[in-house]
């Protein structure tokens, strides 16, 4: 192929090349099996970590849309989260509807009604305004929810208990919930979410998104609507989060507001930077990559937030394709050299 | 009316320590335009090794009056951290916003867990130091001396810097720098000096900000972390970049926190984010700051 070294020499890889690459979604599609296979000869704990990381991937997704796709980079995407993680909780704990599919419903919801003011006066700004716009959003959510301790139990938090699933009941322990049942469901999920997105960054809106990352200013002199498109990224990528927290709070059972602390926020960019922001498949990879290597580390040593910070560290400087593109450079140097 | 005396007084206090380190956010952002997620550990950093130094300087056998001097000195110590710091921050320079503040977020996190092995996770106090110095009468209510101290010693580093800025030869260079730096190179200037200076001013003042609030309040690894969105708060009701925004905003944060800690405890920080949020709706470019594209 002509132009190999695209991916690798950009600061910030840009999808451009990538996005509209097939190669994206027969990855996607091979970690969907790999996942769909692996509760037959995987540990039950290597499970339990699954259902984040399907939860996370899923929330990265929106995220990615976003930051990869649109060029704005929000550091306060913690906040759809902790939107689905409150909505699981209010309507297990607080309503007793158990019914995950009315869970995900009003998450949606929640999500959607938050992000259409929050995301009209965030959109209007790029660059480091953006990024700090919704960073203090994202904090007056975690105030709220931290010091009104009668609405949300404050940093106590609210209990999240076991939904049903198609309206079904299932036996046995809460393990045996997540890594049965609720496992196949969030995968389904992530797979439907993740398709529907491959469509979404290859429809003309997403080559309008992509065309305004690389000049809003010519791309609205070509009629794109860039206030709107910036504000429909924003609001897909916020469902798309309250989805992923509304998994991650019935893993968890609780719902409280260190989900949407701003150190939060900036794990999920970190995810998104690891993986590889330049590509379709980069939030998928980015937020595996994370909940394994942050498993590991913290059952080595109680020091882990230092070897993930030194690890970000080395990425940024080292590698700033993230893990995608480290795997295209090899991948364009093995047929160069062929 | 002493009351609100008392008020304003702790609010002015928090004001001059925040405006320290949101001083060298500015500082460095106003000249390398990168906005450091990491001015929060210099911070910490600042308070754990005066508690050090002013313990080391005890056991000296000092008089406990030498506790400010001790402190400024060590955060001026501690702050040359920031000469590596700024060489590692060297190769992101270029690059996307994403990866500069990226880099500054692992560093937070790596400095975390080094002053978490190195002082411990339980928070450090210094409280026999605060009343080496008494307390002062003020308007009718007795303050502690070294509140007032701390409130002086901030408004002379102010204004020292802002001389230095304005009126020294070097203040200009520096300016001449952010202001465009391949015309300044091509005049001669060491820009990677200019570069290394200006971050190690700006990791003092975060430092030495920390340092001073110790008699205070107590040094923990969590302050990194809460002061950081505190600075950006800050900076972003003054404007990015500007000095006297800075000043201008350390006052609003510091004020509103104390009014509200007073009138509706539930929303001291509550309040704050409802500044930022108002200001950058109505006034994106901050108080005192430029008007960008």
């Amino acid at each position: 192929m002509s132009a190999p070294h695209i991916v690798e020499s950009t600061a910030l890889a840009r999808p451009a090349a990538e996005a509209s690459r097939a190669s994206g979604l027969w990855a996607f599609l091979v970690i969907v099996a790999a996942m769909a296979a692996l509760p037959f000869f995987a540990s039950t704990y290597t499970l339990t970590l699954m259902v984040p990381f399907f939860a996370l991937a899923i929330a990265l997704l929106g995220f990615n849309l976003l930051f990869g796709y649109t060029g704005l980079l929000s550091f306060g995407h913690a906040m759809f989260l902790s939107i689905g993680a409150y909505s699981a909780a209010v309507m297990t704990s607080k309503l007793g509807i158990l019914s995950f599919e009315l869970i995900l419903l009003v998450s949606i919801a929640a999500s959607v009604i938050i992000a259409v003011p929050v995301g009209f006066l965030c959109v209007r700004y790029t660059r480091i305004f953006f990024g700090m716009l919704t960073l203090a959003f994202g904090m007056l959510f975690h105030s709220v929810l931290y010091k009104f301790y009668g609405i949300t139990g404050g940093d106590q938090g609210m209990r999240v208990l076991r939904p049903l699933l198609f309206g079904m009941e299932f036996e046995g322990g809460k393990t045996a919930f997540l890594t049965g049942p609720f496992y196949y469901y969030a995968l389904g999920l992530l797979t439907a979410l993740g398709l529907l997105m491959w469509r979404i960054v290859r429809s003309p809106f997403g080559l309008h998104l992509q065309a305004i990352r690389e000049n809003a200013q010519k791309a609205s002199y070509l009629g794109v609507e860039v206030t709107r498109m910036r504000l429909s990224a924003y609001v897909i990528s916020g469902v798309y989060g309250g989805i992923g927290g509304a998994i991650l709070a019935i893993t968890i059972g609780l719902a409280d507001p260190e989900i949407v602390y701003w150190t939060q926020s900036g794990n999920l960019v970190f995810m998104a930077v690891l993986g590889g922001s330049g590509a379709f498949i980069g939030p998928v990879v980015g937020s595996l990559a994370f909940v394994l290597l942050q498993d590991m580390v913290m059952s080595v040593t109680q020091y882990w937030r230092f070897v993930m910070g030194a690890v970000l560290i080395l990425l940024v400087v080292f590698f700033p394709g993230g893990l995608s593109g480290i795997a295209g450079g090899l991948f364009t140097r093995f047929k160069r050299g062929s | 009316m002493s009351m609100y005396v008392d008020m304003i007084l702790g609010g002015v206090f928090h004001a001059a320590v925040v405006f320290l380190v949101a001083a060298g956010l500015q500082l460095v952002f106003g000249v390398q335009k990168i906005v450091n997620l990491a001015c929060g550990s210099f911070y910490a950093l600042g308070a754990y090794f005066g508690i050090t130094a002013v313990a080391g300087a005890a056991a000296m056998g000092l008089p406990s009056v030498v506790v400010l001097p001790v402190l400024l000195a060590a955060g001026l110590a501690i702050g040359l951290i920031g000469l590596p710091v700024e060489r590692l921050l060297r190769t992101v320079y270029r690059r996307d916003e994403s990866h500069q503040l990226l880099l500054t977020f692992g560093l937070l996190l790596v400095f975390q867990d080094v002053m978490r092995f190195l002082w411990g996770p339980t928070p450090l106090t210094l409280d026999n130091a605060y009343l080496a110095y008494g307390t002062a009468e003020f308007a009718g209510v007795r303050v502690p001396t070294y509140n007032l101290l701390v409130i002086a010693a901030s408004i002379a580093i102010a204004a020292g810097l802002g001389l230095f800025l304005q009126r020294t030869r070097t203040g200009r260079i520096i300016r001449a720098t952010a202001e465009n730096r391949e015309m300044s190179e091509g005049l001669g200037v060491n820009s990677n000096r200019v570069f290394a200076a200006v971050f190690t001013v700006g990791c003092m003042l975060g430092t030495v900000g920390g340092a001073l609030v110790v008699p205070a309040s107590a040094a923990s690894l969590e302050m990194s972390v809460e002061l950081v969105v505190e600075a950006f708060a800050v900076v972003v009701i003054g404007g990015l970049g500007s000095m006297r925004g800075a000043m201008a905003g350390a006052l609003i944060v510091g004020l509103i926190r104390a009014v509200a800690i007073m009138v509706l405890p539930e929303a001291e920080i509550l309040s704050i984010y409802v500044v930022v949020i108002a200001v950058l709706i109505l006034r994106p470019a901050g108080l005192f700051g430029k008007a960008m594209a």
